[in-house]
């Protein structure tokens, strides 16, 4: 008896489903089209800003950019699609200084890991979402980044006495301890966290301007060091 | 009352022109090659229509535009496929069973081809009216399977073989829920010539007229009519995923397009008996006693009707097609021998009752319908 109970209820139930399914179907047939008809589309498309598509060294109006022509970037890219071309040049006052000649990135190598931008101390480079890359040959694939005639910004220097003042004490101290002495870096987040007024934003701010200062006189022996490593390969070769 | 639209207005205007010049036997040997012809041409027409309306169907129940480059609404999309199947290269396979594999797809476009010679397209519109219509059609579209089978069995391809032998358990068990759900209906008509099955639904559609028993017997034979069409649900002998594309996997080319043709015109049969079986065919809606609308809707051709009333059905078919995952072919036969099957048996048995003892709505309400 059960099992003619089980037969029939398992026909309805069937039934009553399968209706419940066309619904839903039923429903999805008169949606909005959701296809992106995309060469019409070009005007009202909206590409995600952290869609990585193109290689960009951002240039000022001075035509001025911010690449030191240090090659971690060149270093860190996983194929070899940075290369950075330096040269060598006297300032006025006798010092002698490297400066960026051309950076080369090639696309069609690039596999978009973000890590140039990512390791790049100076923020000189940046991927943009211009999406539409696809050329006729391979060669124009190559691009040079650094416009003609272009040059790296100066640091303006009345920015070093205005980092103290912007930032509070507490903080001040934890990235003195993170920067010198790792061992205390415990204390420092239990001290940033009692000043909880000092707002966030300097923090990040004086942050990465302590790194930039950090980071300037680790990066540049490493670059030479890297040049003098290639010049030995040569030689031996 | 003659119609101006009608194309039987045509066909006759042909038959006496011919009849007047002409000794008999030479115009009987010109109407079948023009009843051949039309038939082959409408053939391919209505396959390109419905494999466009069923992309462009398709495509709106995924929510997406489907063909809409080639012409204005990519109209011209399956003409340009039509084409590219024509160049294609009919590939030699090695170690198939050559005659059988050049064969098969033949089996299948002749049977369809025989069973859309017997629908009904509209008042006189129709290539041979048999008194034995509905046996006939349910004959002759059960020769598809030979063709699907020789296909399997001749590729030399075990994707081809499961494909061909499941496509043959589906084919035999729901030809049979198809068969006893038209029977159903030949019980109330109490005829198997499709012209006067059509006639007799002139106010009242077989659908209406048997009330619940129709209704079931309706329903049974769409859900087997699309399981012998090989498609939606029912499209296990095809599963992409399983068996590469079942028994056609080693055609190409214009043998290839015989079987993709041969399934839509399946689909398109299915519907059109449907219709003509349930539907009143290409009758239009007639109330009784309400003549100026009965003239009003009579001055709709009859094939416009036969062709609204079918294109409502094979939206259905594809409909359903896109709502439910394909089935096992367990539950296949599950569905064929446990319940489709019992219940049909048991229609029969109920459209008699009501037949007998005068329970249709014709008899119940004889000014009505």
């Amino acid at each position: 008896m059960s099992s003619i109970i089980k037969y029939f209820s398992g026909l309805f139930t069937g039934i009553r489903s399968l209706l419940g399914g066309m619904a839903v179907t039923w429903k999805e047939l008169w949606t909005k089209k959701v296809t992106q008809q995309y060469p019409e589309n070009r005007d009202t498309l909206v590409i995600s800003d952290r869609f990585r598509c193109e290689l960009t060294m951002p240039h000022d109006e001075n035509n001025e950019h911010a690449c030191t022509a240090c090659g971690i970037c060149e270093m860190n890219c996983p194929n070899g699609t940075i290369t950075v071309k330096s040269k060598m040049i006297e300032t006025e006052d006798g010092k002698k200084k490297k400066i960026l000649d051309a950076y080369i990135w090639d696309l069609g190598m690039c596999t978009f890991c973000n890590l140039c931008v990512l390791t790049c101390p100076s923020s000189a480079i940046k991927f943009n979402n211009t999406y539409e890359n696809a050329v006729f040959t391979r060669s124009k694939l190559v691009q040079q980044l650094n416009h003609e005639g272009s040059k790296l910004r100066e640091k303006k220097k009345e920015v070093k006495p205005v980092v103290p003042v912007v930032t509070s004490k507490a903080p001040d101290v934890a990235l003195e301890t993170e920067v010198k002495t790792p061992n205390v870096e415990v204390k420092a987040p239990a001290s940033s966290s009692e000043v909880t007024e000092t707002p966030i934003a300097s923090v990040i701010a004086a942050v990465k301007e302590s790194k930039t200062e950090v980071a300037e006189p680790i990066v540049t022996p490493i670059a030479p060091a890297k040049e003098q490593e290639t010049k030995a390969e040569t030689t031996e070769n | 009352m003659q119609q101006p639209l009608e194309i039987s207005n045509v066909t006759t205007w042909l038959d006496t022109t011919l009849r007047s010049s002409l000794p008999s036997v030479w115009v009987i040997l010109i109407e079948c090659v023009l009843v051949g012809v039309a038939l082959l041409v409408a053939y391919a027409v209505i396959a390109l229509i419905l494999i466009y309306v069923e992309r462009k169907i398709t495509a709106f129940f995924q929510a997406r535009f489907g063909p809409n480059r080639v012409g204005k609404y990519g109209i011209l999309q399956s003409v340009a496929d039509m084409i590219k199947i024509l160049l294609k290269e009919i590939i030699k396979i090695n170690r198939v069973d050559r005659f059988l594999f050049f064969a098969a797809p033949f089996f299948m476009i002749i049977a369809s081809m025989l069973t859309f010679g017997a629908i009904p397209f509209g008042q006189g519109l129709h290539a041979v009216d048999f008194n034995i219509g509905v046996l006939y059609v349910t004959a002759v579209s059960s020769l598809g399977i030979i063709g699907i089978l020789l296909a399997g069995w001749s590729s030399n391809n075990k994707y081809s073989m499961i494909g061909a032998m499941r496509s043959g358990a589906q084919f035999v068990s729901y030809e049979l829920s198809a068969g006893f759900a038209l029977m159903t209906i030949v019980v109330l008509a109490g005829t198997m010539q499709f012209s006067s099955m059509i006639e007799g639904q002139r106010y009242c559609w077989n659908l209406f007229n048997g009330h619940i028993s129709s209704l079931v017997a309706f329903i049974l034979y769409l859900i087997s009519g699309h399981a012998e069409t090989n498609r939606g649900p029912f499209d296990l002998p095809e599963a992409e995923s399983e068996l590469t594309a079942g028994y056609h996997t080693e055609y190409s080319g214009l043998q290839f397009g015989f079987y993709y043709l041969a399934e839509y015109l399946n689909m398109f049969i299915i519907a059109s008996i449907a219709t003509t079986v349930f539907l009143g065919g290409y009758m239009p809606i007639q109330i009784h006693g309400w003549d100026g609308f009965n003239q009003i809707m009579t001055y709709i051709p009859t094939y416009v009707w036969f062709f609204g009333k079918t294109a409502v059905l094979i939206f259905l078919s594809l409909w359903v097609r896109w709502s439910f995952p394909r089935l096992r072919i367990d539950q296949l036969l599950n569905l064929e021998w446990k319940y489709l099957l019992p219940i049909n048996l048991v229609n029969i048995v109920v459209m008699v009752i009501i037949v007998l003892t005068g329970l249709t709505l014709t008899d119940l309400f004889p000014g009505l319908f």
